[in-house]
């Protein structure tokens, strides 16, 4: 992998920020709210109305209020709430931090199931074993977040009553208090991912053991276990890497659902809120940081990817 | 033709896809008819009813009729869910077979800008789409339309570009055949069908966000008897009755795994070598 691939991913990734930037703010534009009339109230008068649009740039052309405020993206100064009047970058990278934590467990439990699924159902391909997996796996894409979330709570909290059905403690605070809040969203916003994942590396490691390595391998009497492990998976299991960066961008889309459903205070409730609300700085933002999230996590997939697998060139 | 529908009913999933499918398709055309009750009819005296004769799924929090309503709403979850595919597709499948016909600076540009779309959770872009129209049913249409329109530019794209190197493209050229006879004779037919399985697979994409955007109260507004609407809405009266809330979250999850193996099934069937 060349320095200069490096360095034409770093410009991509600021190129999508843009692209996104341009995108969020033609949409906030076209929206129909009047900030001047959001943070003064409906019974302001029309010379304080105006004043405010004069400091806050709103009568400027559009292209000039875009600049000013991508200016202040990149300096790290995303607005002020037009709800609350308070900075948004602080508030919504401390959002950021929680949802985080959420999509971190996800990924880790999700991995820890649906590796071995994937394996067992590809060594045991066409057996029990596979059908049972195939079979979960089918009803886990088929089930969106807010059902699996209403069926979870419904089941576990209110007819067993063994976990509380939402509400978030950080897990600074109150370590387990806050893991014991964290299980129902982690183990449903992991639903849909452990169900595709599964699914993928079944079908990786299904065709990695026929190729001819593998025969080679079976044929010089290694012992089958050491050509699953040694020879098999290493190489079924690096695309995954690709797959699960790629489900990133649905992961973040959950987490808003969940993040509703059981009042975790992430940056996807933040949006939701912001959306309803119409309170513009806070969308812009909170969609920016949404993409930039994903464009990193994929560009850093690709790079463990190369490392981890010496023969892949990218140029 | 009928060799085709041989080989999707023999596959396990093409069987039962199709099934699951036939039967939610002749809910959506006969649901109207088939009800027992109004979807709207109010029973005060059979409110959270448990299934029974009279009400083989229950009754809800205003005593009306979950299978009558089901049925009804089958209609509006399937229809809009189709038609937003529909719409997707064909705009993605313009984008991306454009894109890959125009090839270099251009093919280039559009594709890393529909990469750049991509960075933003297809959900919210649904969300910013139906916060700039207003929270309706159609506008819900078009946003999941929107939002489908960039993955599906990828795969048209990659489809019709794996497809111009096959050697029965370059034999048609090598004959002399014109671009109109190589484009609508040998690449159509082979560009449709990778597209026709990605698209069955993404209505029950389509399904579950237009459930999720209306769950949110961005999609169908009460007392419309959408899916998505009606677990919603059940979710405030859980205490009171279960089957208010399993009913329609069953029906949604069934369509999606109905299309998720019809899909899974059409693949099967047009690969005949794998």
């Amino acid at each position: 992998m060349s320095a200069n691939y490096i360095l034409k991913r770093i410009a991509l990734i600021f190129y999508t920020l843009f692209i996104v930037s341009v995108l969020v703010f033609g949409i906030t534009q076209i929206l129909p709210a009047d900030a001047a009339v959001m943070m003064l109230g409906e019974n302001a008068t029309q010379e304080a109305l105006e004043a405010l649009r004069q400091r806050m740039g709103l009568n400027d052309p559009v292209w000039m209020q875009y600049l000013h405020w991508a200016g202040g993206v990149l300096q790290g100064d995303f607005g002020t709430s037009l709800r609350t009047g308070q900075p948004v970058g602080p508030a919504l990278f401390s959002a950021l931090g929680t949802s985080l934590t959420l999509a971190g467990f996800a990924l880790v439990f999700m991995l820890i199931l649906a590796m071995p699924m994937g394996v067992i159902a590809a060594i045991r391909r066409g057996k029990p074993a596979d059908l049972i997996v195939s079979f979960i796996s089918y009803i886990g894409v088929s089930l969106p977040e807010f059902v699996t979330a209403t069926l979870a709570v419904m089941l576990v909290a209110d007819m067993w009553g063994l976990l509380p059905p939402a509400g978030y403690i950080p897990l600074s605070q109150d370590f387990w208090g806050g893991l014991e809040r964290l299980i129902l969203p982690v183990v449903v916003v992991s639903v849909m991912m452990i169900a595709h994942v599964s699914r993928m590396v079944r079908s990786e490691l299904v065709d990695v053991m026929h190729t001819d390595y593998i025969r080679a391998a079976r044929l010089k009497g290694l012992h089958p276990r050491r050509v699953l492990f040694r020879h098999g998976l290493r190489n079924a299991l690096l695309p995954t890497i690709t797959i699960v960066a790629l489900d990133v961008g649905y992961l973040l889309g959950g987490v808003i659902v969940v993040e509703e459903i059981f009042s975790i205070p992430g940056i996807g409730r933040s949006l939701m809120s912001a959306i309803q609300n119409r309170d513009l700085p806070v969308i812009q933002a909170g969609v920016m940081i949404m993409a930039a999230t994903y464009s990193i996590v994929n560009f850093a997939a690709d790079l463990m990817y190369a490392w981890l697998d010496k023969r892949i060139q990218y140029d | 033709m009928t060799d085709f529908l041989r080989r999707l009913l023999r596959t396990p999933q093409g069987f039962l896809g199709s099934l699951i499918v036939g039967l939610i398709l002749i809910a959506v055309v006969l649901g109207q008819w088939l009800t027992p009750y109004g979807p709207a009819d109010m029973q005060a005296l059979a409110r959270y009813g448990a299934p029974s004769v009279e009400h083989w799924l229950g009754t809800d929090q205003y005593g009306r009729d979950i299978l009558s309503r089901l049925l009804n709403g089958a209609r509006s979850t399937v229809v809009m869910a189709l038609l937003a595919t529909f719409i997707g597709t064909l705009g993605g499948a313009v984008l991306g077979t454009g894109s890959a016909y125009l090839g270099g600076r251009a093919d280039e540009f559009i594709m890393r800008t529909v990469d750049a779309v991509m960075a933003i959770p297809s959900l919210l872009l649904a969300l910013l789409v139906v916060s700039l129209l207003g929270s309706s049913s159609a506008n819900a249409l078009l946003a999941i339309a929107i939002a489908f329109m960039p993955s599906m530019a990828r795969i048209s794209r990659s489809v019709a570009l794996a497809v111009r190197k096959q050697d029965y493209v370059s034999a048609a050229i090598a004959r002399g055949e014109g671009s109109t006879y190589i484009i609508l004779r040998e690449m159509l037919p082979n560009v449709i069908a990778p597209i026709v399985v990605e698209m069955t697979i993404r209505v029950s994409f389509a399904v579950m966000l237009f459930a999720t955007l209306s769950f949110l109260g961005l999609g169908a507004q009460p007392p419309a008897t959408d899916w998505g609407l009606m677990v919603s809405e059940a979710r405030q009266y859980l205490h009171r009755s279960y089957w208010i809330l399993l009913w329609p979250s069953a029906a949604i999850a069934l369509t999606a795994i109905g299309f998720n193996l019809l899909g899974d099934g059409l693949r099967d069937a047009l690969n005949p070598r794998t």
